[in-house]
């Protein structure tokens, strides 16, 4: 049958229909440089115009591929050149009126999620970028399907701190002004290091400079999948684990692969890349903490709990980018903790805390994610929380990034909840020790020796 | 082209009758059946070429779906493409 037997049909249905195996997201890059006008009216207008026309047919080809291979494709997106560019010269007001155009281009389309309401500050400010993040609160509050990312730092250029201290700020204010709803506006900001070009994945999806016109990358999930393959393992040694996963990170890409193909083909759309990450969501046996519990540790945060991410995180990259012909994007375990039930119960009993998992973000993708603290902790906190972070990517010469959530008016012991995909989170703590001097210090630091390898 | 018919769930009897019906109807020919039993569940695996089919195979999906759901079965036909690409190199 096939060339392929009986046994390998049903491990494919079984991983989809048992372990969510399902595509995560289709995200179609869109290049908004052809938009550019002096009047902002014209180019809302553009903007509107050109995502609606290029991305039309997304939705309907993404599930007819659903269909056809039986496959689920979670998420259906678009990502867009940084904002920042395409409107530099609006001030603040033009840039929320640009916001609330791409919330109603995302409606028409039906796409859930629309990213690239970005600015890239790593060395400092143009007018435009400034002006962009400082619209970032009232663009989030006022918007439900945009999401906004800020690049402060890379290996090459240094951690741009005016930019760290000015994050710190905005995620208050986003924070105050989406207080009756969780805060949740904070969910959709990122701020990065290192920021991929080519990323599928929300809130930090944009479509980067030297991208094609439009293009369709894939992100895949399957911790499920994964959690599963190593408890029918049983009994082994670390070596046939990471075998183990090397195989099943394999099979789940290829299966990203054929989607992006087809997608790719169908819309007549370039195929980008594969992301191979592990992404989690809220639901129970979707979770990158089960794997890591699986792998030997009581709890996610006890000691060896980086040490089983690293090599998770690696297994994967080894075992999908023989499945891939391009794979790009953050390609890692994800570990946000409102997204993955078993980090949740982690932190709950006291297990995880924000320093173990700054820890595992040196290992892999993609930073201190989708976590809530104390709506009191000061701006000044989380910028050098952001600070500590980045630092992670730039020595590292990695992707870090931090979307962290002050819950207005929360305290650690509370939760917050956001449904969906974004899930709840329980409030932790924070370590309040003033960093204020540091912070309010200014300048940037520079980028490390090792980023002169000329 | 070929695509994978799978039917899981309880036993009854003419589950392949009504199968291999659609089957016909849509000209579709059947290649091979074969049945397994994995975990607690019955779970039969039917090959057919899909190449002369009368109707757009996202329908002809949809009325296999709707046979199991009448039946109290779980039926998905899937392309052949994501069982070639996750388990050959």
């Amino acid at each position: 049958m096939l060339g392929i037997n009986t046994n390998e049909i049903l491990e494919t249905i079984n991983m989809i229909r048992d372990e969510h195996l399902d595509i995560r997201t289709v995200t179609m890059g869109i290049s908004l440089f052809d938009c550019v006008s002096e009047n902002p009216e014209k180019l809302c207008e553009n903007i509107y115009n050109k995502i609606t026309n290029t991305a039309k047919n997304l939705i309907p080809v993404c599930e007819t591929i659903e269909k056809e291979y039986g496959i689920p494709i979670i998420n259906k997106r678009i990502s867009l050149t940084p904002i920042s560019l395409i409107g530099a010269g609006c001030n603040s007001d033009e840039f929320v009126k640009i916001a609330k155009t791409l919330d109603k281009a995302a409606d028409t389309l039906g796409v859930n999620f629309i990213g690239g309401y970005s600015a890239l500050v790593q060395k400092g400010f143009t007018n435009g970028a400034r002006e962009l993040i400082n619209s970032i609160p009232q663009a989030l509050t006022e918007t439900s399907r945009i999401c906004s990312s800020v690049n402060v730092a890379t290996t090459k250029s240094g951690i741009n701190m005016d930019a760290v201290a000015e994050m710190g700020q905005i995620i208050k204010q986003t924070a105050f002004l989406t207080k009756e709803n969780d805060s949740i506006g904070c969910a959709k900001l990122v701020v990065f290091a290192n920021v991929p070009d080519d990323n599928p994945f929300m809130a930090g999806a944009f479509h980067g400079m030297g991208e094609p016109e439009t293009v369709i990358n894939v992100g895949v999930s399957g911790p499920g999948v994964v959690a599963s393959a190593i408890e029918k393992a049983g009994n082994c040694n670390l070596t046939q684990i990471s075998d183990t996963i090397k195989k099943t990170a394999f099979k789940i890409t290829r299966m990203g692969q054929l989607v992006a193909y087809e997608a790719s083909k169908r819309l007549n759309v370039p195929f980008g890349i594969v992301d191979l990450s592990l992404a989690p969501t809220p639901a129970i046996g979707d979770s990158v903490a089960d794997i890591l519990e699986k792998i030997g540790l009581e709890k996610t945060g006890a000691c060896g709990t980086t040490a089983a991410l690293a090599m998770l995180n690696d297994a994967v990259k080894k075992g999908g980018t023989m499945a891939s012909s391009h794979v790009g994007g953050l390609s890692g375990a994800f570990i946000p903790v409102s997204e993955d039930a078993g980090m949740i119960s982690a932190v709950e009993c006291g297990s995880l805390t924000i320093e173990k998992l700054e820890a595992m973000t040196a290992v892999c993708s993609v930073g201190l994610d989708m976590i809530a603290v104390p709506g009191d902790t000061t701006a000044e906190v989380i910028s050098a929380l952001i600070a500590d972070e980045i630092a992670i990517g730039v020595i590292n010469n990695k992707t870090t990034a931090v979307r962290v959530i002050p819950a207005y008016n929360k305290k650690v012991g509370d939760s917050v909840e956001f449904g969906g995909l974004l899930g709840e989170a329980p409030v932790m703590k924070i370590n309040t020790a003033s960093p204020d001097i540091f912070i309010k210090r200014g300048g940037r630091i520079p980028a490390p020796i090792h980023s002169l390898r000329n | 082209m070929q695509a994978v018919i799978t039917v899981t769930g309880k036993d009854s009897v003419g589950i392949i009758a009504k199968v291999s019906q659609k089957c016909v109807d849509y000209n579709v020919n059947i290649i091979d059946i074969s049945q397994s039993v994995l975990k607690d569940y019955f779970a039969m695996i039917m090959l057919v070429e899909i190449d002369k089919l009368s109707i757009p195979f996202t329908n002809f999906v949809d009325e296999m779906s709707n046979i199991g759901q009448t039946n109290g079965l779980s039926i998905h036909t899937m392309h052949e493409d994501i069982f070639n690409s996750m388990h050959k190199i």
